[in-house]
């Protein structure tokens, strides 16, 4: 339970030297957002992981939930025509 | 090795060693003293915080000590330097030996360190030797950072609650004194700021004390009167505490010289 001593729980999303974008890395607590984003810094990039930082109030964060996976989800799996797998790509293409 | 070095006299040389290993005593003794927080943090997250500047601390100590060993001409490396040499062979100033005490103390003592070597380190970039140049490059944005984090912790606890703030205020009587030694020179240090190879800690002061001041005002705290000015320890004359952080950092070492693991 939280009470008033506790510092709230942030979420670290990093972005790598490769990645084009954040991917989430944990949580920590932190007492405000910058003392957050140097928790993360400090928790989360030790070994050279980062070269940008993320943070963002758990609590801020809306979820989609549980129960409405199969209403959310399920009817993706039967559109098969939605992936690019209809194309014939032509030899000398590349990058693709 | 720097040209410059190669082509010293010997007394420059030694100058310079001297200059070295204060630089190197003070990185190795800090850091010794911040890497008994850990496990010990008022939280997981500043419990890596301390120990990642212990480590940054211990990996200048390393690079400046290796030089000065290599500078020494003895055959001593920087395990030799670190873990055979007695209290009076060292050359740090009293600030950093001085016991961790509360959170407040720690980070108090941290600022007001990292500061100054983020000061001098980064003046130390542009002066004649190329080694101490390069260790300077490294070792500027880490202390930067390390000013950064224990400044804003400094405002933090001032401006916290009544006992936060208390201890802070005690602190900062307790360890204020001892920040003058940083200041400090002599003909040694005349001698290098002459020859180009350090910067002149006197021309650092006033910015120093200026970013000092702000932080202390977002804290809710006065600088205090001057009374005293302890020094000693850039000259071998040490408190009694760095006796116990050596036998600590150095006891296994001496007992089982060259135990690998």
């Amino acid at each position: 339970m939280q009470t008033e001593r506790d510092w709230p729980l942030y979420e670290v999303f990093i972005r790598s030297r490769q990645g084009l974008s954040h991917v989430h890395a944990g949580s920590l607590h932190a007492a405000d957002d910058r003392m957050a984003v140097e928790n993360a810094r400090d928790v989360y990039t030790r070994r050279g992981e980062g070269l940008s930082i993320w943070v963002v109030r758990s609590d801020r964060i809306t979820a989609s939930a549980p129960d409405d996976k199969g209403a959310l989800f399920d009817p993706a799996d039967s559109k098969v025509y939605r992936h690019p797998t209809f194309y014939d790509v032509p030899d000398d293409v590349e990058c693709l | 090795m720097a040209v410059v070095t190669a082509q010293m006299p010997d007394e420059a040389k030694h100058a310079l060693l001297q200059t070295v290993l204060r630089l190197g005593d003070n990185a190795l003794i800090l850091g010794q003293e911040l890497s008994k927080w850990v496990s010990r943090g008022p939280t997981v997250e500043l419990d890596i915080a301390l120990a990642n500047q212990s480590l940054d601390l211990i990996g200048q100590a390393r690079l400046l000590l290796d030089y000065a060993g290599r500078l020494e001409g003895k055959g001593r490396d920087e395990d030799a330097l670190a873990f055979h040499r007695d209290a009076w062979d060292f050359r740090n100033v009293l600030l950093v030996e001085l016991p961790r005490g509360d959170f407040a103390k720690t980070i108090l003592r941290q600022f007001f360190y990292a500061l100054w070597a983020e000061a001098f380190y980064g003046a130390l970039r542009q002066r004649r030797d190329e080694t101490l140049a390069a260790i300077a490059g490294k070792s500027v944005k880490e202390m930067a950072y390390h000013a950064r984090h224990a400044g804003e912790w400094v405002v933090r606890l001032g401006d916290g609650t009544a006992e936060s703030h208390r201890r802070l205020a005690e602190a900062l009587a307790e360890l204020w004194p001892y920040t003058h030694e940083l200041f400090m020179s002599d003909q040694a240090d005349a001698e290098m700021v002459a020859a180009g190879i350090i910067p002149d800690v006197e021309a650092l002061r006033p910015a120093w004390e200026g970013a000092v001041s702000e932080v202390m005002d977002a804290a809710g705290l006065a600088i205090p009167e001057d009374t005293w000015r302890p020094a000693g320890g850039r000259n071998g004359v040490h408190s009694e505490h760095l006796g116990f952080i050596l036998a600590e950092m150095q006891h296994l070492p001496r007992m089982y010289p060259e135990a690998t693991w």
